[in-house]
């Protein structure tokens, strides 16, 4: 039964009453001042601490340009297909590592031990493989997301109880039945867990790969900004790209918590 | 040999007898696949090529040196995040409103895509080993403070108890029950920030071309010295792996019994 009668009180922004609040105000408008300050001194190079107003003016200029969306468009075009073939086959592996004990044992400390490794290193092969173009990139940001993916599809897949397995096969499910009736549902947290990690490694092994060798893409226009020193540009770019990061991991945090918001107001 | 024991080895054994016969199996398979001509020898080398390559790579590409440089790096970046996020946690813990208004900026700067400022750092610090120590220093510190928070908010209230009614002084307190019940866990944190920060060590010498094993790999490549290249990603990830597993175990045996 929904929960009646209460009303969630209206976030507060009263900095008196909400000292964390104000805590965390003070600390961002001394952390500008102080940056404004050390622009202005003269202190460092004035190109390395550029003033709050030159990156405000570059993330206004690099917001309003078409050309930052056409390569914004290019980068989510490679993480997408990398997600779509690394977190598929991630989660293929992972499906038949979880659901075998011989097989988890025999090949699952390879991927646990693979996956923190550095992945950028592996960028001269995949040059080598799919070229300079997109492909490598893509290439980079499968590899990347392909560890978490597999390694929580399988943690998921042997967290799923016993009984739900027992259901399906009484109703005599096959293998496609099973999985996408009783596997995929069940363990559909830890698959979105790993999504998640996965997006954000996926955006890394991306970038890393667009800032070594390429044309086009955010980690060139990152790259572009470096080799024509222009750092309010750089620093714009910077923001610009976290936001992003922040907001898809957010979404996809979000999507994974549908299903509990649906169960808590039925 | 009884039953029992004839189980035991083969529940032990043929699973890593499985995993390495599997990845044998594929070098075989590789190396005939290229021989009949079906994957192209001048994009995939031959096993035998790369494994003939080991040994030039580690006496003309002098190995031991650059992987003296890359542990250095990752020693000085180790060392700054273990002392500096041990120090910042502890004084967040120390003081409550401070944890409470920048711990969730913390956690947000561990997933961030930190290593992406790597142009940045360069224009700050110069072509030189401390851009990289400094961005293997990003990458390792949020988990070491986030893990040393948990590790002293996380002791049980029980053994603070028991320091209170000896009336330990609040540094009494904290060096003989706070810091050791918590140790455990900052070590976990150390040992996350540790994997994280070789990662960008080796990651960011490739990007910029300097320093110790990345650079080796990108000036194999650019020299399009393909078995060399191979075989000096095979040799990092090797390096990774051991790094991985003595850290570990450095974790479990700190890690008390039970």
């Amino acid at each position: 039964m929904a929960e009646t009668g209460r009303l969630s009180a209206a976030p507060s922004f009263n900095l008196r009453a909400d000292p964390v609040l104000a805590l965390r105000v003070a600390i961002i408008i001394a952390v500008l001042v102080l940056w404004q300050a050390v622009a202005a001194s003269g202190l460092l190079y004035r190109d390395v601490v550029p003033s709050l107003f030159a990156i405000g003016g570059a993330l206004v200029k690099l917001l309003t340009s078409p050309e930052y969306y056409r390569n914004l468009g290019v980068t989510a075009g490679e993480v997408g297909a990398a997600l779509l073939i690394g977190g598929l086959s991630g989660l293929v592996v992972g499906l038949i590592l979880g659901g075998s004990r011989l097989l988890a044992r025999a090949y699952e400390p390879y991927l646990y031990y693979l996956g923190p490794t550095p992945k950028i290193i592996f960028f001269p092969i995949m040059i080598m493989w799919f070229g300079v173009g997109p492909g490598s990139k893509v290439a980079m940001g499968a590899i990347s997301c392909f560890f978490p993916i597999a390694l929580s599809a399988a943690a998921g897949m042997r967290q799923i109880e016993p009984i739900l397995i027992r259901v399906g096969k009484s109703f005599r499910a096959n293998t496609w039945q099973m999985v996408s009736k009783i596997y995929l549902p069940a363990m559909r947290h830890p698959i979105i867990n790993g999504v998640r990690l996965g997006l954000g490694v996926a955006i890394i092994g991306t970038l890393l790969a667009e800032t070594k060798l390429s044309n086009q893409g955010l980690g060139f226009l990152i790259i572009q900004a470096y080799s024509l020193f222009d750092m309010p540009r750089m620093y714009a770019m910077l923001i610009a790209l976290f936001m992003i990061a922040i907001a898809a991991n957010a979404v996809v945090g979000w999507v994974g918590n549908l299903d509990r918001v649906k169960a808590g107001a039925s | 040999m009884s039953a029992a024991v004839q189980h035991r080895l083969i529940e032990r054994w043929l699973p890593a007898l499985l995993g390495f016969g599997t990845l044998i199996v594929f070098l075989v398979a590789v190396e005939v696949l290229i021989r009949v001509g079906l994957i192209n020898r001048y994009i995939v080398p031959l096993p035998t090529q790369i494994a003939a390559a080991f040994g030039r790579v580690v006496v003309d590409e002098d190995i031991v040196g650059r992987f003296r440089l890359t542990f250095i790096e990752s020693f000085a970046a180790g060392a700054m995040i273990t002392i500096i996020g041990v120090l910042v946690g502890m004084l967040l813990y120390r003081f409550p409103l401070w944890r409470r208004a920048t711990e969730t900026w913390v956690a947000a700067l561990a997933s961030a895509p930190t290593v992406l400022m790597y142009p940045l750092f360069l224009v700050i610090f110069g072509r030189s080993a401390w851009t990289i120590i400094m961005m293997g220093f990003v990458a390792g510190f949020p988990p070491v403070v986030l893990k040393t928070i948990e590790g002293l908010v996380t002791t049980r209230s029980v053994l603070v108890n028991v320091g209170r009614s000896l009336n330990l002084s609040s540094v009494q307190l904290f060096t003989k029950i706070l810091f050791p019940a918590a140790l455990p866990t900052i070590f976990t944190g150390v040992r996350l920030g540790l994997i994280f920060t070789l990662i960008n060590v080796v990651g960011v010498e490739f990007l910029i071309n300097f320093g110790g094993l990345g650079q080796l790999i990108n000036d194999l490549a650019e020299r399009y010295d393909l078995p060399g290249t191979y075989a000096a990603i095979f040799f990092v990830i090797l390096v990774s792996i051991l790094f991985f597993i003595a850290i570990e175990k450095a974790e479990r045996w700190l890690r008390p019994a039970g």
